[in-house]
């Protein structure tokens, strides 16, 4: 089978919900694919979801590689408000840009670090490891924006959530390219099957010779890496950092993009890319209730919804009823095995 | 001595310092006062992590309840807003709806064998969604029986107060305590908690007592959105966003296991007074800032989970060497 | 004792799994106040045998009487009720709960609804007085040591059945004086007139404790006998068999490699798993490892491998001294390790063919240098040939393989690593009579290449056929090496079967 053929079924499924998504809100709401420029920035709700949906997108990518080692890092959001908190309070103490952004980013490896030693060294539940940072990590980052929203009015910092470059809103761009970069890394490198093995079978993994615990600890790190950006690109998005409200509950969506686009919460085989289509489902269905006049409150029952149904057809116990079916009834393999994929 | 009662004793170890020097720097917070307010002020944490403390004993989570007891107090706002029923029917309806929740979750996570983590998260959504829809707004309730329940307390000495919802969630504690160490539905949480498969293999109907589980959380979310209705007197659906974090915390700090089968509900209730503490201690400073409450939970959570790690470690040697046998 | 009617009688139970019969017509007979010991190497079909018998398993066929009544559970609670009870290994009770509770969840004394802790814990202490065992009921059961549990664990069968007690390697982990204490236990459920099946690999302790034996081996039964009338060396050949088909050689190869050892391990061993051993191995050598379940031939593997490290000894090669403290270092050092337990151990089954077998070739390169697709692919078609693994392609999730095709993968992930030391763990265990054969032919031409194999088998016409030299492994120690024409069956048999006394003198 061909690669590209192989890649594009394995991400049909996210591209055709996306796509009935985007259409029936267009459906709702005529204007919706009007795209315009102004100021050298397009402008639209298409690009508008593209923009709001980043945070999430960046999140997803991190997540999944975590979920992928069968584990989940529950701190995503607070590294969000700790990250965006450290940069703001960095350039407003006069570092420039460059080193801010680098202050940033390194406390968002450190982050990960953190998660990464207690699952891979100490062996704590990934869950109960990340709980805490979650727990915390609000407060720290309170601790450093002293409760305030820690405003700032560097342009460099706020041209990376609100400026734009070719016309592309800069978290656009930043999402986009993380991603792409990500995936091309643990595709064109052994990363990517390295992952996947670990989240299979661990054991078997570590006898085979893989380096389990660096390759974890490499893992939750990279979550943080992208938590960081997106926390950056959240504080420069409103020109300040909330530490009480930036990445408030992401870290949910950011599962839910991940297990929408198909990576299992069991580990084992992922798609980055799918995921990020995950994150613009979400935020379609988020821009799309607000735009087409539906109540907002609809938003969180229509998530539960999605849940509920990839619930259901990931569910081993539905899965081994298909099973089960394709025994009994050897016409309904084919569709049995369309399903197992 | 049990080793699993030594995160019990490690509570009651930091709740008893933690109080001494609170009182060696503001003398004024060893009064009956403090503490009534200390009761009152927690009663629907303390009630939410009542149901939580079974469900993390049963190797479970629930991320639902803070969205539930939201719901409920716009459920009961809303109610009585429009129609002429009486709080306490009002009150009767709501505990069967959210029970029914807990039911349906735990009936998801046992037949479609799925981690009760994404399943509660499909629940906290759908709790918080119900919310919106009944209303965006902050609907305050004003209603005799309301203004009775608030009005009631018992005076202790000292002028200190213990108010009904304070009371109440003594007695909800009084009772979680019975059902965790005195029936047999308890001894099956514990049971799930230590194993499923064992359990199984010991005769627990596994099935059952989930169900069980998940709907003692959503019944006791419901009281707490009762609860938390009397305490603001109003419903609001952006209200109480996050408890079940605070309950989660509570429940560890209280020396549970957050992988299940140890842990006591006792504890739970001094967990929720060591966090009660914390923020009083920083109100009564007044310079220290809200924020180290939450820093020092997570500084508490990771202190009781290690501690835990490091006892399953040392307890799991007789298991190990079993396992080397092999 | 009436030896009319038996306490239990199963007859020609059948039971198959996609691909294999497990177990085939095997009859069991189980007299009241016997001891019956069941015996037999992994996979001969004991456990089977066993979950059949409490309803864990569904039997395909056959019949079980229980005091001369037909019987049919459907899960163990059911055959618990009919009083058929079992204590496995891994003590099945709740570490977290205290003593009394696991004597009695689910039947907890209670009043009002309310379970009386102290009328429980005062039966709970009767109830562990009939077994001699004075412990304070209400503590977690984790507290004390694995033979009080397992005796909590028989006084809840007991107490739950009270005719037919299983127990299921119940002396696996624990030392002499907690063995004694256990025989103590069953020695007074037997006067008491319960039927017991014991299983153990424990030769000693079986010709101790039991009054028959029955032996199975690859499903079927080989033999039923009093114990008294069954000496060692006749046991061990019923449970090792002798059975391979045409191409058994008398004795082992002889044209062993001369020169110096390309891998020399000296003093080598990890307490607890296996005592410090020397071993030498040529180019182009095999050398067998045999022994009974549980002697420390696995364990052998595990600790040449990393897997458990070593704590003392060193090894070298070429002059040169390995560090050999994980799996990773071991595989760095040109070592390959094929374990036992290919589902948890070895195969990632979601992952396909291709990913599986450069899987260890990958790690070891390290993730910056990854192997080209085309190299992969054409590597995964290499091996597919090579070997004869039946798979549609090589994208095939490997878990949906047979097992002999699945070792063959395991196999191929080794070979594509091209080491100088293999390490195999019964390669040919549940694998179909076809793949036996290729995997055995395939050992002897990786000789001739000039690789050097350790393999772990307890099939001894096998390890006549290829081995070079064979250690047998017994208690945890290697007590003696067979070279060349000393090769035998009999010669296996006996070193294995004789007892410790016999060769300390």
């Amino acid at each position: 089978m061909n690669g590209a053929t192989a890649f594009l079924r394995r991400i049909a499924p996210q591209l055709v919900t996306l796509t009935v998504l985007l259409l029936l809100v267009a459906l709702v709401f005529p204007g919706f694919f009007e795209i315009s420029i102004a100021n050298g920035r397009l402008y639209g709700s298409p690009i508008d979801i593209l923009n709001r949906g980043a945070p999430v997108a960046l999140l997803a990518i991190g997540m999944t590689l975590v979920i992928a080692t069968k584990g989940i890092d529950l701190s995503v959001g607070a590294v969000m408000a700790i990250c965006g908190a450290v940069a703001a309070a960095a350039i407003d103490q006069g570092l420039g840009l460059v080193p801010a952004l680098a202050l940033a980013l390194g406390v968002g490896l450190a982050c990960g670090l953190w998660n990464g030693l207690l699952v891979a060294m100490l062996g704590i539940q990934p869950i109960v490891a990340t709980l805490m940072l979650m727990v915390a990590g609000r407060g720290i980052a309170q601790l450093i924006t002293e409760g305030t929203i820690l405003t700032f009015t560097h342009e460099g910092l706020i041209f990376i959530g609100a400026g734009a470059f070719l016309a592309i809103p800069m978290p656009v761009l930043i999402w986009i390219a993380t991603g792409l970069l990500v995936a091309f890394i643990v595709r064109r490198t052994a990363l990517g099957m390295l992952i996947e093995a670990i989240g299979v079978n661990p054991r078997a993994s570590t006898l085979a010779g893989i380096n389990t615990r660096v390759l974890l600890i490499a893992v939750y790190m990279t979550s943080g890496l992208c938590a960081a950006l997106a926390g950056v690109i959240a504080a420069a998005d409103i020109k300040g950092a909330d530490a009480n409200n930036a990445g408030l509950w992401l870290e949910l969506d950011a599962i839910l993009a991940v297990v929408i686009g198909g990576t299992s919460l069991l580990g084992g085989r992922f798609s980055i890319i799918a995921s990020l289509i995950g994150a613009m489902i979400i935020q379609t269905v988020n821009t799309g209730i607000l735009l087409s006049g539906f109540p907002p409150e609809f938003n969180l029952i229509i998530k539960a919804a999605i849940i509920l149904v990839i619930l259901v057809l990931q569910s081993p116990a539905v899965r081994t009823a298909f099973v089960f079916l394709r025994r009994e009834k050897p016409s309904a393999q084919a569709k049995a095995e369309t399903v197992a994929q | 001595m049990n080793a699993r009662t030594l995160p019990l004793l490690a509570t009651v170890a930091i709740f008893l310092i933690a109080y001494a020097v609170c009182y060696a720097q503001f003398p004024a917070m060893l009064s009956t006062r403090v503490i009534g307010n200390l009761l009152t002020d927690n009663a629907f944490l303390g009630i939410a992590a009542v149901g939580m403390t079974f469900v993390i004993l049963s190797g479970g989570i629930d991320l639902s309840i803070g969205s539930v007891i939201a719901f409920s107090g716009v459920f009961i706002a809303v109610l009585l807003r429009d129609t002429g029923l009486h709080p306490l029917p009002v009150f009767a309806m709501l505990l069967v709806v959210t029970t029914l929740f807990g039911a349906a979750m735990g009936a998801t996570i046992h037949w479609l064998e799925m981690p009760p983590f994404i399943v509660t998260l499909a629940g906290m959504f759908l709790a918080r969604g119900m919310a919106y829809v009944l209303s965006i707004d902050s609907v305050p309730i004003t209603h005799e029986f309301y203004d009775t329940l608030q009005g009631l307390y018992y005076l202790m000495p000292g002028k200190g107060r213990l108010t009904f919802i304070g009371g109440l969630m003594l007695l909800v504690f009084l009772a979680g305590i019975l059902l965790a160490h005195r029936t047999r539905f308890g001894t099956n949480v514990y049971a799930l908690g230590g194993g499923a498969q064992t359990a199984r293999l010991m005769g627990v109907p596994v099935g059952r007592t989930t169900v069980q589980i998940y709907a003692l959380s959503g019944f006791l979310a419901g009281l707490s959105g009762i609860v938390f209705s009397i305490y603001t007197s109003a419903g609001y659906s952006l209200a109480t966003v996050g408890v079940e974090l605070d309950a989660i915390a509570a429940v560890v700090i209280g020396g549970t296991l957050l992988t299940g089968g140890s842990g006591f509900v006792a504890g739970t209730l001094i967990g929720v007074m060591i966090m009660g503490l914390i923020q009083t201690y920083i109100i009564f400073d007044g310079t220290l800032s809200s924020w180290w409450t939450k820093i020092v939970i997570g500084i508490l959570l990771f202190g009781f989970i290690v501690l835990q790690k490091a006892l399953v470690w040392l307890t799991g040697r007789n298991g190990r060497a079993l396992g080397a046998a092999r | 004792m009436s030896e009319s009617q038996p306490r239990l009688r199963a007859t020609a139970v059948t039971k198959t799994f996609p691909g294999t019969v497990a177990l085939d017509r095997v009859d069991f007979t189980l007299q009241a106040g016997e001891v019956h010991a069941l015996l037999g190497e992994n996979g001969a079909g004991k456990s089977t045998l066993i979950k059949c018998l409490t309803g864990a398993y569904r039997r395909d066929s056959g019949d079980i009487v229980l005091d001369g009544s037909v019987i049919d559970p459907r899960d163990t609670l059911e055959a618990q009720g009919h009083g058929i009870g079992t204590v496995y290994q891994e003590v099945n009770l709740l570490p977290n709960l205290t003593v009394a509770e696991n004597l009695f969840l689910g039947h907890q004394p209670t009043r009002f609804g309310m379970i009386s802790g102290r009328a429980m814990k005062a039966r709970a202490r009767a109830v562990l007085a009939q077994y001699a065992l004075d412990i304070d009921a209400g503590r977690n059961l984790e507290v004390y040591s694995v033979a009080v549990q397992q005796v909590v664990a028989i006084a809840r069968a007991v107490m739950l059945s009270g005719k037919v007690l299983i127990l299921d390697e119940p002396t696996a982990s624990l030392d002499a004086h907690e063995v004694r204490m256990l025989f103590d236990v069953v020695r007074s459920l037997k006067e008491r007139g319960l039927g017991i099946v014991f299983i153990s690999h424990f030769l000693d302790q079986v010709y101790e404790i039991s009054d028959r034996i029955t032996v199975l081996r690859n499903g079927q039964l080989v033999g039923s006998e009093a114990t008294a009338d069954l000496d060692r060396v006749r046991l061990v050949n019923m449970m090792l068999g002798r059975e391979l088909e045409q191409e058994t050689r008398e004795s082992g190869r002889t044209d062993r490699p001369e020169g110096a050892p390309a891998i020399r391990f000296r003093d080598f061993g990890r307490t607890g798993r296996i005592a410090p051993f020397d071993l030498d191995i040529h180019k182009g050598e095999v050398v067998g490892v045999a022994g009974l379940l549980g002697s420390g031939r696995t364990e052998t593997a595990e600790v040449l491998f990393g897997v458990a490290p070593h704590d003392s000894g060193r090894a070298e090669a070429d002059g040169k001294a390995l560090t050999l403290h994980s799996p990773r270092s071991a595989v760095a050092n040109g070592f390959g390790f094929c374990p036992e337990d290919r589902k948890s151990d070895g195969i990632i089954g979601d992952l396909s063919v291709r990913e599986n077998i450069v899987l260890a070739l990958q790690a070891r390169r390290g993730w910056t240098r990854p192997l080209p697709a085309r190299e992969q692919a054409a590597m995964a078609e290499d091996f597919i040939r090579r070997l004869d693994i039946r798979t549609p392609d090589a994208e095939k999730p490997v878990g949906q393989l047979s097992g002999g095709n699945q070792q063959k993968v395991l196999l191929a992930r080794w070979l594509a690593t091209n080491p100088r030391f293999l390490i195999l763990d019964e390669p040919t265990r549940g694998i179909d009579v076809g793949a036996h054969a290729e995997i055995i032919r395939l050992i002897e031409d990786l000789c001739a290449e000039g690789m050097s194999l350790l393999v772990i088998s307890s099939e001894l016409d096998e390890l006549v056929a290829y081995s070079h030299r064979v250690i047998v492994v017994r208690d945890r120690r290697h007590v003696a090496e067979l070279v060349g024409a000393e090769i035998t069956t009999d010669n296996m048999v006996t070193a294995i079967a004789s007892d410790e006394r016999e060769t300390a003198a």
